[in-house]
């Protein structure tokens, strides 16, 4: 197994269906009347959250306790390098006080790159800034895999802001890995330069690629973006790239629609979208925990 | 004063032969160069080239001498070779009046390892709104000639337009730093593939080229001296042959490690590596290489830019831009030119001494050593490769981007105004 999470590249074909897998026999446990395992007694995971994001910490600890972790929330809000103490010396802290591994969001692209350098426990990505947010992949994959029966061979689009999305990013990476074929669908605005490189198609005609999609996966759109001119107004980017009613009719019976959360409602997706039966969301999130926890167990399990 | 005969040195890579500097002069040269008392320089196998001058260093005093001073900075230059260096006006305060420029003049003069010309903001405080006393700095003791706002551009054109023009009066020269500040908002690494997959956001290159091809035309017009910071992009190389072939009055220059390195080492987001402009493609650093070797590219400049630990050892988008260059500027050119067989003795000399000396107005500088010509000169072994170790460099920082990398050429002695300021590799004061 691999030392930290930090990208989704980190995981080869063979590790990702590792978490994957050991997912689903986690995921077991919360069906039980005492949903907790004793693996990961005597290890303390640090979550280290520079962002507010109630819903991803309150996913890790619920995975570190149910693993019997001790957990210690340590709330570092608004630090910077202006004001309150510095990453590395954040980091020398939690390293004295012996954490096993640090879960770490963090506003800036390269944190989690940088916190690997100085603690010797392992370092899990929670989301950098615009760069990566691992955990999220394995979910969505997760969820593919148990709705859809597969990910080979799954035609996923991925619609919204890809260019300020870490969830984009390491979702594009893990599919492509996991053999998955991707669509980005966007205004060409909210695509970066160089996404040629990446391993998916590109669209700017969210009703072309509908048709032939098995997961959609809507983004969150900032309506604060359209003041940077990346789009002319909320409005017209619903009318262009929300998933509407009449949309989600477009899309194949079997298709499954997907949203990271915090959800836009009336922006990048309906209210009748979100809340029909192809919609996956609150389902992420359980599988968020059932992921978590075996992405902390294969990280700290396999060290004595 | 002591005089010196350095024996057997390659003059800019010529036959051996000796040298005899005295009373600041190179007093003769050849066989019979000697005289009685003298301190003997073995320079076998060594090249001699004229003190090298830069046109883009950032000494940081005053305001932050925690990350180098006039003198640790004058230090780090002589050690690099360098005999004359032309301090940026980003200092705090910022100089921009004669008596800023007058001071860091004079912490030159008092630091005596190299000559220290300061180089005066265009605008008052390089808030880019105002035309700082251009002329007061011309006529102060410092004499000023080069007005840059760099780390800022001039970005209104109607400024850069009367800055031009203004300093026609003193045979000034602006030097701008080309960075149009609306296409570079947040701007972390080069715009590309790799700012693409590591969610960094992008410096596109029409950022530079855009205000590169603007200010030339605006140089041509109003018929001014305009020479152009750190050229970091193919782009902008193709522009400035262009302006060339037009007669304008256009110089440029590039920094060593836009010469050598690329954006994909900020994959491990460890900021040493984040300068602005930032490192770009490999096809960008060919063409960089090219255009020097052919001239379209005047200089080298080091954009010598020291910055504290803490300003460095942190998030990537927090850490401030800026590489330390002085002490390895000459190893990385002669690691990227003069070996590959771009350049040679004469052109090194020329890019990196007599052109940025004759562009700065340095006249005492810049000059091959040869009868009568002033003592400032440098001794380079090029056969000796040097590992560059941060904490070996005179400067309080330690941001080199070549930490751990072995480069051609070892700085053995360099002389200024006939002193020697650098003995065996080691700063005489």
């Amino acid at each position: 197994m691999i030392a930290h999470l930090l990208s989704a590249a980190d995981l080869d074909r063979e590790t990702a269906t590792l978490v994957l897998d050991t997912a689903t026999e986690m995921a077991t446990v919360a069906g039980r009347e005492v949903k907790k395992l004793p693996t990961l007694r005597g290890r303390t995971v640090v979550n280290l959250f520079y962002e507010d994001s109630t819903r991803t910490r309150t996913s890790f600890e619920v995975a570190a306790k149910r693993l019997s972790a001790d957990v210690i929330n340590f709330s570092a809000k608004g630090s910077s390098v202006s004001k309150g103490e510095s990453l590395k010396d954040t980091a020398l802290t939690l390293q004295a006080m012996g954490a096993d591994a640090v879960v770490i969001r963090h506003s800036a692209s390269g944190a989690a790159h940088r916190l690997a350098h100085w603690v010797d426990g392992s370092v899990v990505n929670a989301g950098d800034g615009t760069h990566e947010h691992p955990t999220q992949a394995l979910l969505d994959a997760y969820t593919m895999r148990s709705r859809l029966g597969k990910l080979d061979g799954v035609r996923v689009a991925i619609v919204g802001d890809v260019l300020h999305s870490r969830v984009a990013r390491s979702n594009v990476t893990l599919l492509a890995t996991l053999g998955a074929e991707v669509t980005l669908v966007s205004p060409p605005t909210l695509l970066p330069v160089g996404v040629d490189s990446w391993p998916a198609a590109v669209s700017y005609d969210l009703d072309a690629v509908l048709p032939d999609t098995d997961a959609v996966m809507m983004l969150r759109v900032q309506r604060e973006r359209m003041n940077d001119s990346f789009f002319p107004s909320a409005r017209e980017y619903a009318r262009r790239y929300g998933l509407d009613g009449a949309r989600m009719r477009a899309l194949p019976d079997h298709a499954i629609v997907m949203h990271p959360g915090p959800m836009n409602r009336g922006m990048e997706i309906a209210p009748e979208v979100a809340d029909s039966a192809r919609s996956t969301i609150v389902e992420q999130v359980a599988n968020g925990v059932s992921v978590r926890m075996a992405v902390l167990y294969l990280l700290l399990g396999g060290k004595s | 004063m002591t005089a010196y005969v350095v024996r057997g040195a390659r003059v800019v890579g010529g036959e051996p032969t000796d040298l005899l500097i005295r009373d600041g002069v190179v007093e003769a040269v050849g066989p019979d160069a000697d005289v009685a008392g003298a301190t003997r320089v073995d320079a076998d196998g060594l090249v001699a080239l004229p003190g090298l001058v830069d046109l883009h260093t950032h000494l940081r005093e005053p305001g932050r001498e925690d990350a180098e001073t006039v003198e640790s900075g004058s230090r780090a230059a002589a050690l690099g070779g360098y005999t004359a260096v032309c301090a940026m006006a980003n200092t705090d305060p910022v100089a921009d009046t004669a008596g800023v420029v007058e001071q860091v003049y004079r912490l030159g003069q008092a630091a005596g390892l190299v000559d220290v010309q300061p180089i005066g903001a265009v605008t008052v405080g390089l808030a880019g709104e105002r035309m700082a006393e251009l002329g007061a700095m011309a006529d102060s003791a410092a004499r000023v000639r080069i007005f840059s706002d760099d780390g800022h551009c001039v970005a209104d054109p109607r400024m850069m337009r009367r800055a031009l023009e203004y300093v026609k009066a003193f045979d000034g020269v602006v030097a701008q730093h080309a960075e149009e500040p609306r296409l570079t908002v947040g701007a972390q690494m080069h715009e590309g593939e790799w700012s693409a997959r590591l969610g960094l956001t992008g410096w596109p290159a029409v950022a530079e080229e855009a205000i590169i091809a603007r200010d030339a035309l605006l140089a041509g017009h109003v018929g001014a001296r305009l020479h152009i910071c750190h050229v970091s992009t193919a782009g902008s190389v193709e522009i400035l042959r262009w302006a060339k072939s037009k007669g304008f009055r256009v110089t440029a220059e590039v920094t060593p490690h836009h010469l050598l390195l690329t954006d994909e080492l900020a994959a491990g987001y460890d900021p040493v590596f984040k300068v602005n402009p930032p490192l770009r493609t490999d096809e960008d650093v060919a063409a960089l290489r090219a255009a020097l070797a052919e001239g379209v590219i005047d200089v080298v400049a080091t954009d010598h830019a020291p910055h504290t630990t803490e300003d460095k050892e942190c998030e990537w988008p927090y850490a401030r831009p800026g590489m330390l260059g002085l002490q390895t500027a000459l190893p990385v050119v002669l690691d990227t030119m003069l070996e590959p067989g771009l350049l040679d003795w004469d052109t090194v000399a020329e890019r990196m001494s007599r052109r940025p000396a004759r562009i700065a107005g340095l006249t005492d500088h810049g000059h091959d050593p040869a009868p009568g010509a002033p003592a400032n000169l440098t001794l380079v072994d090029p056969a000796a490769r040097i590992t560059v170790d941060p904490a070996d460099l005179a400067s309080p920082s330690r941001n080199t981007p070549y930490a751990g990398r072995t480069l051609p050429g070892r700085i053995v002695a360099t002389f200024l105004r006939g002193e020697a300021t650098v003995l065996d590799g080691k700063a005489q004061k």
